[in-house]
């Protein structure tokens, strides 16, 4: 029992950070029917910049332990959202009109050119998040122990997807945003300036994804140059798996996803981890290829 | 003094002339009905005026200001909507979110103050939802806000085409067949509204086929076959022009 509550509240957390990432992917899709390959980096770049920023101000000796961290996220989801922008007019916005396959190979391009970047800069060998930013007790709940850091990662994802979904559901722009998705000719035709909601998605998109870098490193505590692609993998997974360009799919995907990866592994065997993802990526495409909640993918890629 | 004035415009599309040099002028505040038989470039016109298409040659003037080939969200902040010959409502999205993104053009708070929830932001989403509200009240789907629109029936889907043109504040709204299949009772209820929209003072262009309502709302008619204009003035001359009758039917007035 106390295993299996472990197993699941701890695949719940990283399901959160899946379920970050995969927004990034859902939302640039759901626009303009790219998968940005990029994405995955997108998140490295926040786990390193948040790491140079927290120590370079050294954040939270300055402004304690909540300010701190705040003042960090926020700080990173900024810088990352613009890189997002960037990355889009340098690398997506002159294909617009090109065929589709272009596009996809200039956000494989773009993702080498990130990683690689990010290995020039901060060097190829893992970093380490300084120790002890995170409160390490833990709860207990029903007489089981419940680490702190895993509530708060949990519920900062929580908070950052609630949020997303309220602004995409609930503001004028976010049906704005939806009606570009759906027809864009229609949108621009009624005085949406399809353009600028690009621009927004390849802000928030990657500003979640780099949200997600640093909580990554907060909580794990160890960040690689390389580790982009595997979560940018497994997040695209959970995109499909909830049905890419479905906003609630990729949340439901994410933390789904995180705890068949976190049962599978402790039931299973914790060497096919990662295997245990694909294979379900596998079976959604070839059972349920439109994912659980989302529209057809299988042509549109 | 015109609202829309379009002077010597010409597209073509490879060898295809589309539109011939075709000139008019809309005056402020009236009914304008463009007619002409299938294919004989209506539609062209209208992506001409709202910038879906550029026009090889002439101008597209609105309120004096020469608004050819302008980008088409800037055209439409600029007044002019419109709605489609064939149906192109956001499906997905209730029949208020619809008319909702209709509104956006008109806001002037950004996604951050919309996101953090600013007072000015929330002032602003209030006071747009009262207005799509409004728009739904006065094509009569009130009741319907919360459906799909996919769920709406063929002739309110057209409806709420209008009510999300007129969502963007426009001085002149474009109907691309607003009649397209919808039943007699329906059309009758949608000349009404037309009236209505006059007199809330937008300008109305439209095309349309069925030619009892654009005789019984339009006051001055434009028509064009291959792309060229070959009559115009109002329903009872056009409707006598031998021309005219000839395009339509193809033969002699005798047999009209």
């Amino acid at each position: 029992m106390e295993q299996f509550f472990q197993q699941l509240t701890n695949g719940l957390a990283i399901g959160g950070i899946y379920a970050l990432i995969a927004l990034g992917y859902t939302l640039v899709y759901g626009v303009l029917k790219l998968i940005n390959f990029a994405h995955g980096d997108l998140f490295t770049i926040g786990a390193f910049l948040g790491l140079s920023l927290l120590t370079a101000f050294s954040l939270t000796d300055k402004l304690g332990f909540a300010m701190g961290v705040g003042a960090l996220v926020l700080m990173v989801v900024c810088l990352v959202g613009i890189i997002g922008i960037l990355l889009d007019q340098a690398a997506y916005k002159p294909l617009r009109t090109s065929p589709r396959l272009s596009a996809v190979v200039s956000a494989l391009g773009m993702s080498i050119v990130f990683s690689n970047a990010i290995m020039l800069v901060f060097g190829p060998n893992p970093e380490v998040y300084p120790h002890g930013i995170l409160p390490s007790s833990a709860l207990n709940i029903f007489g089981l122990p419940f680490p702190v850091k895993r509530l708060m990662l949990l519920l900062t994802s929580l908070v950052l997807m609630a949020a997303l979904y309220f602004f995409i559901q609930k503001t004028t722009i976010g049906a704005a945003i939806r009606a570009a998705a759906i027809d864009q000719d229609a949108a621009r035709l009624m005085g949406i300036n399809v353009n600028r909601v690009i621009m927004l998605i390849f802000f928030i998109g990657p500003a979640l994804g780099g949200a997600a870098g640093v909580m990554v490193g907060l909580y794990y505590g160890q960040i690689k140059w390389t580790m982009g692609w595997l979560y940018g993998l497994k997040a695209f997974t959970a995109a499909i798996l909830g049905g890419i360009g479905n906003i609630p799919g990729a949340m439901v995907g994410g933390l789904l996803l995180g705890v068949i990866e976190s049962l599978g592994s402790a039931y299973i065997s914790m060497a096919w981890k990662d295997a245990i993802t694909f294979v379900v990526l596998i079976l959604i495409l070839i059972v349920r290829p439109t994912g659980l909640l989302g529209e057809r993918v299988a042509e549109k890629i | 003094m015109s609202l829309l004035k379009l002077d010597g415009v010409v597209k073509t599309f490879g060898g295809l002339t589309a539109v011939d040099e075709v000139s008019f002028d809309v005056p402020h505040g009236s009914i304008f009905g463009l007619i002409g038989p299938n294919g004989a470039g209506k539609t062209t016109v209208f992506n001409l005026i709202t910038g879906n298409y550029k026009p090889d040659r002439g101008a597209v003037i609105f309120n004096g200001e020469n608004i050819t080939g302008k980008i088409t969200h800037k055209i439409v902040e600029k007044g002019i909507a419109r709605t489609f010959q064939t149906i192109r409502l956001f499906q997905e999205m209730s029949v208020l979110e619809n008319v909702l993104a209709g509104c956006h053009c008109r806001m002037t708070s950004g996604p951050i103050s919309a996101m953090f929830r600013l007072p000015k932001a929330r002032r602003e989403e209030r006071k747009t939802l009262g207005k799509a509200l409004a728009e739904l009240r006065f094509t009569g789907l009130e009741a319907q806000a919360e459906n799909l629109a996919k769920n709406l029936s063929y002739g309110n889907q057209r409806l709420l085409e209008i009510a999300r043109a007129l969502a963007t504040n426009p001085q002149l709204i474009i109907l691309d067949e607003p009649a397209g299949g919808m039943n007699e009772q329906e059309t009758a209820a949608l000349v009404e509204l037309i009236f209505q929209i006059q007199k809330r003072g937008v300008t109305v262009l439209l095309i349309e086929h069925d030619m009892s309502l654009v005789m019984k709302a339009c006051e001055y008619l434009v028509v064009i076959e291959y792309g060229k204009k070959i009559a115009e003035g109002t329903p009872d001359v056009v409707k006598n022009d031998p021309q005219v009758i000839e395009a339509y039917l193809g033969s002699d007035e005798d047999d009209f």
